[in-house]
């Protein structure tokens, strides 16, 4: 049943993904989201909190069961797997968590941490999880003495260190980051991102980033998407993103960053609005500086601007060609940065 | 953030670490519990208690010549002290000290017995319960049911039916006991179900029994520790209680409960048939409660530091 992936055709592919929880009112938090990830590249997913990010990231790998839209991850539907069947995929897709502290079983040690993973999918005998989980620990930069301790015994960075070693250690073709280092000093950030590029280089690892901050993303992604209320308002190759950026959203994140240069906008005021409650039209219209008559009726449709470089705004309708109806986003191939 | 605080603490550590040079601190996890359980004088105190009361039950024979069922007419009611009956002698000529320390047993016996069977009940449906919805659903109407009875009424429907005996105490007080356990694990299991580890332990791909076991268990385990105690004392009290009204162990098993009733008609000559084993059955039921109040504290993450 498992299609070979081929170099053309993605590892990972989000279709019209949608989330929506409760009733009274609904609150929807991923909204038509679409997007797909070449094999080996680490795409960025960006946005205030609230905007859906984090929540795309669990319903891609299927922690929470989507309200719409489906996710192809190797060329299979995972929403058509069976528990068990989704239960052993997970083998080829791990977590990386933002909240080190929380993440890791308090009541196990390194050892047993790291070799379950291994142990629940029966991958390698005894003598080889040892040895696999050791080399491992080695890659993340924690002594072998590290095994035989808690979690409680170590610093953020190194339980993120753990926390890493745990989702590699089974081969993933698939890593979601989800925040992996806002939680942690900024002197330990820098570590642990170099940590995971490395790793991604080594391994031959797809990455799925999620992040608030713009500068980590740019950091460590080849495309990025802008999300906003549960969509995605901007999509492109870094560099697009960062030199070019078309989305008034896009613009005033990036004048957000200290000392960036001359600021296009000016400074956004007020909040996100609550996703229980999405303006119509564009969804950023409360917001944004430039927004005019038309985008409080009408939720702009996604125009490309250059292959693989796509905005959902209005402005952008005189520069670029329309792709489809609103956030259906079909990206070319081959358009990595 | 105290979360940052804390962290900044072990940075300068962490990046001596990282170079591979600095010994990590020894691992304390098993350890902490049982130090500040010695730190805690209540704690110290309820076992040391706890444990004079067994051994004084378990070494009966050694402590005392008396058989507690002996009857002597000669010597009935005779006062504390005289003729080597320590505690006197009942209505019956029966020693008062042998009653005490072989009713300890009984006490003993019910209370291990209600204890660990209801207390295994209850962890394995409270975790049960708490972790798949569908069961919690009809489980607890289950409980609501058995718990709107007052449970000294259900226990004493229960031990009539089964007419007196140990095996009687027991089924009918762990019949009464489970449900509040039950709901206490319960509830730590639907708290344990959402944390973040739960979740990553799931992202990894571990089993649900697995994740139930590993993950769910030991969070639930401190709560358990603290209801046992709870229990333990809730069972010797309704032991003694379902004996005072007759409905407890047999004419044949003596216990603190049926002591205490053969002691009633005589209370106003004969005080010491009742005060020792009043006095034994109070200081049990202290210490078990005051060694609950200080596991609680003991296992309480949010109290660790006071």
């Amino acid at each position: 049943m498992v299609k070979q992936t081929t170099a053309s055709s993605p590892l990972l592919q989000v279709e019209d993904l949608g989330k929506t929880f409760g009733q009274k009112p609904p609150v929807q938090a991923v909204r038509g989201v679409n997007f797909s990830i070449a094999q080996g590249q680490t795409f960025g997913l960006v946005g205030e909190s609230g905007s859906g990010k984090s929540t795309t990231g669990r319903l891609v790998l299927r922690l929470l069961e989507p309200s719409a839209g489906r996710v192809l991850f190797r060329g299979n539907d995972l929403g058509k797997l069976g528990k068990k069947e989704l239960r052993q995929e997970r083998r080829h897709m791990q977590m990386i968590f933002q909240d080190p502290y929380g993440s890791l079983n308090r009541w196990m040690s390194i050892r047993e941490t790291l070799e379950e993973p291994l142990l629940v999918h029966g991958l390698l005998d005894p003598a080889g999880r040892k040895q696999r989980v050791e080399t491992l620990l080695n890659e993340v930069g924690l002594p072998k003495a590290a095994l035989d301790k808690y979690p409680h015994e170590f610093s953020g960075g190194q339980r993120q260190r753990i926390a890493i070693a745990r989702a590699l250690v089974t081969e993933p073709e698939l890593i979601v980051a989800d925040e992996p280092v806002s939680a942690l000093d900024v002197s330990v950030q820098a570590q642990v991102l170099n940590l995971l590029l490395n790793l991604q280089e080594s391994h031959k690892m797809t990455l799925l980033f999620i992040s608030h901050d713009l500068r980590v993303v740019e950091f460590m992604c080849d495309q990025i998407a802008v999300m906003y209320l549960g969509q995605i308002m901007e999509l492109g190759p870094r560099k697009a993103i960062y030199r070019t950026p078309q989305h008034p959203y896009t613009r005033a994140l990036l004048d957000s960053i200290p000392g960036r240069g001359k600021k296009e906008l000016p400074r956004l005021k007020g909040e996100i609005p609550s996703p229980s409650a999405i303006p119509p039209g564009c969804p950023f219209n409360t917001r944004c500086p430039l927004a005019f008559d038309r985008c409080f009726r009408e939720q702009p449709a996604l125009y490309e601007l250059s292959p693989g470089h796509v905005s959902a705004c209005h402005l952008a309708e005189a520069e670029g060609q329309p792709q489809g109806r609103p956030n259906n986003i079909a990206m070319s191939p081959g358009t990595g940065a | 953030m105290s979360l940052e605080q804390s962290d900044n603490l072990v940075v300068e550590q962490a990046q001596t670490l990282d170079s591979g040079e600095v010994e990590l601190p020894a691992a304390v996890q098993p350890w902490t519990t049982w130090k500040r359980l010695r730190r805690n004088f209540t704690a110290v105190f309820s076992i040391g208690i706890l444990v004079i009361l067994t051994v004084c039950a378990l070494a009966a024979p050694l402590l005392t010549n008396n058989a507690p069922l002996t009857i002597d007419p000669v010597h009935r009611l005779r006062a504390p002290g005289v003729e080597g009956h320590l505690f006197g002698t009942d209505y019956l000529g029966r020693d008062v000290f042998a009653i005490v320390l072989f009713g300890g047993r009984t006490t003993l016996v019910v209370g291990l017995l209600v204890t660990a069977i209801s207390m295994v009940i209850a962890a394995v449906l409270g975790l049960l319960s708490g972790f798949y919805p569908k069961v919690d659903a009809v489980l607890m109407r289950v409980v609501d049911g058995f718990m709107s009875f007052p449970s000294i009424v259900l226990a004493t429907a229960a031990a009539g039916y089964f007419g007196p005996s140990v095996a009687t105490v027991i089924l009918a007080l762990t019949i009464v006991l489970i449900w509040p356990s039950l709901r206490i694990v319960r509830g730590s299991a639907l708290v344990a179900r959402e944390l973040l580890m739960v979740e990553a332990g799931r992202s990894v791909g571990v089993p649900e029994s697995r994740i139930l076991w590993k993950y769910v268990f030991p969070i639930v385990r401190a709560p358990i520790l603290v209801q046992t105690s709870f229990i333990f004392s809730a069972a010797v009290l309704g032991e003694a209680a379902l004996s005072f009204i007759g409905l407890g162990v047999d004419s044949k098993t003596v216990s603190w409960g049926s002591a205490l009733t053969e002691a009633r008609n005589y209370i106003q000559n004969a005080w010491w048939i009742a005060v020792f084993p009043g006095i034994a059955l109070v200081l049990t039921i202290l210490a078990l409660n005051l060694l609950g109040d200080a596991l609680r504290d003991i296992l309480d993450p949010r109290l660790a530091r006071r």
